[in-house]
């Protein structure tokens, strides 16, 4: 069977913090060029997927491979190395805030090549300007911006260098719907611009149908679910359902409620 | 009872000995790299200037008051047994070898510990450090080693400047005040004052910039999350950057007497 190349391949992650179980079993595998979507209840363990991914979390078991190469406990070097294939979008941003929007979004541009600042401006505001900001911003400290423009602008700093692999946590949240969809399209636009394989975490069932070739539900620490973005809302499995839907009762909130009473 | 007593002395001093480790391997991690490039210069400066320059009027005003103070409580120590003329060297002794660096220190740890602790543990919690990781930047490098080279540098030089400026306090009481004759108060400033008097002084304040700077980066760096988180982190990089000054002032003070 001819299998398309894995660009990242998860298998079998597991991490405990304390006596807290956060992951105990998550395989995922996302081809060369495709977009993933992490979708899951707030605490269900999408973020600590991504910080293992990035390096950030070791691991307690299992392993992480990008082209093949794994990434689990490698060397300083060979993370630095890998990290500059990545372009990560944090969920509120995480801006620089002590530096102007220009340096915000050419920070690794300037750290890993010599660029004049004359450059290094014209870089940036070229890449705003694509991303439907003017190009007066680039003078401008993050906390200067409404939400929707630091979303912009964090998209901005994640592209800015041509990753292959590009992460987003929450892309959406806190926007309104029409922002939210233009951030969705900008993120499509990027991906494909870029060719990029891409990992997005997402509670917005809407974007997730706009941006996502294949989706992955977790739950608990595991994955319940995977496959392409078209089934996701006929998987037949409860929670899935009940979480694509949104729906206020199901095996989730039962979950919660009976956590809550038995105090587990 | 008493095996509940005794489990929260052992939890105690674990936990403590832990912190202790924890702390140590910051501090390694954190001069190992401050001195392998790649050099932030501009981070530096910031920091030099924040340090250096904008505490100049704290430690200004306090040495010259301390200084001034001085000279009042020594003068009526000494007149009691007629050695009113020992106050201008009590007072150039006492600011250069003792008060001078700790009180900067103390002055500075409030002022620039906070300040340290409170914009790198915001920079924790809004993901900053690890967008800085993720963006081929190593936080020890970028944010942790130019604030401890500029707190290491910049002490001994605020120091400098405050000694002057205290013995400064001491002559106008005793010139003004006092009626001692300037000429002579300033002889009798510089008769017995020697170099390592001063030196002493100035590798004390090395030694306290360097921890103030420290503890600011260790407690922001391990900020918990939210405000609060960064709240207890400003607190404990004060308080715990206080008390170790206190602490290496008699450390360094008896390795140089003995």
């Amino acid at each position: 069977m001819v299998k398309n190349p894995s660009k990242i391949e998860i298998s079998q992650l597991a991490k405990t913090f304390g006596s807290k179980v956060v992951l105990s079993d998550i395989s995922l595998s996302i081809p060369a060029g495709q977009s993933l979507c992490i979708i899951g209840t707030s605490g269900c363990g999408k973020s600590v997927t991504l910080k293992c991914l990035l390096g950030l979390i070791t691991p307690d078991t299992g392993s992480i491979k990008i082209d093949g190469k794994e990434t689990v406990s490698q060397s300083r070097t060979h993370r630095e190395e890998m990290l500059r294939r990545f372009g990560m979008t944090f969920q509120f941003g995480a801006l620089f805030d002590s530096l102007p929007i220009w340096q915000n979004i050419t920070f690794r541009l300037r750290q890993n090549t010599y660029l004049s600042r004359q450059k290094a401006r014209e870089a940036a505001a070229e890449i705003v300007v694509q991303l439907g900001l003017e190009a007066r911003v680039i003078d401008q400290y993050p906390a200067e911006l409404s939400g929707g423009m630091q979303k912009r602008v964090a998209l901005a700093r994640a592209i800015a260098d041509k990753p292959e692999i590009l992460l987003f946590d929450e892309p959406t949240s806190g926007l309104d719907p029409i922002t939210g969809g233009v951030i969705d399209n900008l993120i499509l636009d990027s991906v494909r611009r870029l060719g990029a394989t891409a990992l997005t975490i997402s509670h917005d069932m809407a974007s997730v149908r706009r941006i996502a070739d294949q989706v992955a539900m977790i739950h608990k620490g595991r994955v319940i679910w995977s496959g392409p973005s078209t089934q996701m809302f006929d998987s037949g499995i409860a929670e899935v359902d009940q979480f694509v839907h949104g729906h206020a009762q199901g095996p989730l909130t039962d979950e919660a409620i009976l956590a809550a009473k038995t105090g587990v | 009872m008493i095996l509940g007593l005794i489990r929260n002395i052992g939890q105690a001093s674990l936990s403590f000995m832990a912190a202790v480790g924890k702390i140590s391997l910051f501090t390694f991690a954190a001069v190992r790299w401050s001195v392998a490039p790649p050099f932030y210069g501009r981070q530096l400066g910031r920091q030099i200037l924040d340090i250096g320059f904008f505490s100049l009027p704290v430690v200004g005003l306090t040495t010259l008051f301390s200084g001034m103070v001085l000279a009042l409580q020594s003068y009526t120590g000494f007149a009691r047994f007629s050695a009113e003329d020992t106050v201008a060297t009590v007072v150039v002794l006492s600011v250069t070898r003792e008060l001078g660096p700790v009180l900067a220190g103390l002055m500075v740890a409030g002022r620039i510990g906070a300040s340290m602790a409170a914009e790198i543990g915001t920079m924790r919690v809004t993901d900053q450090i690890d967008a800085l990781d993720t963006l081929s930047t190593r936080p020890m490098q970028y944010l942790v080693a130019p604030r401890l080279i500029a707190g290491t540098l910049c002490l001994p030089l605020l120091v400098l400047i405050g000694d002057i400026i205290g013995v400064l306090g001491g002559y106008l009481v005793g010139v003004y005040q006092l009626n001692f004759n300037p000429s002579l108060y300033l002889s009798r400033t510089l008769q017995y004052l020697e170099f390592s008097d001063v030196t002493l002084g100035l590798v004390k304040a090395a030694v306290f910039g360097f921890l103030i700077a420290l503890m600011g980066c260790y407690h922001g760096y391990h900020s918990g999350r939210g405000a609060e988180g960064v709240g207890v982190a400003t607190t404990n990089a004060v308080v715990s950057s206080s008390i170790l000054i206190l602490i290496a002032n008699y450390l360094v003070t008896a390795l140089f007497f003995g």
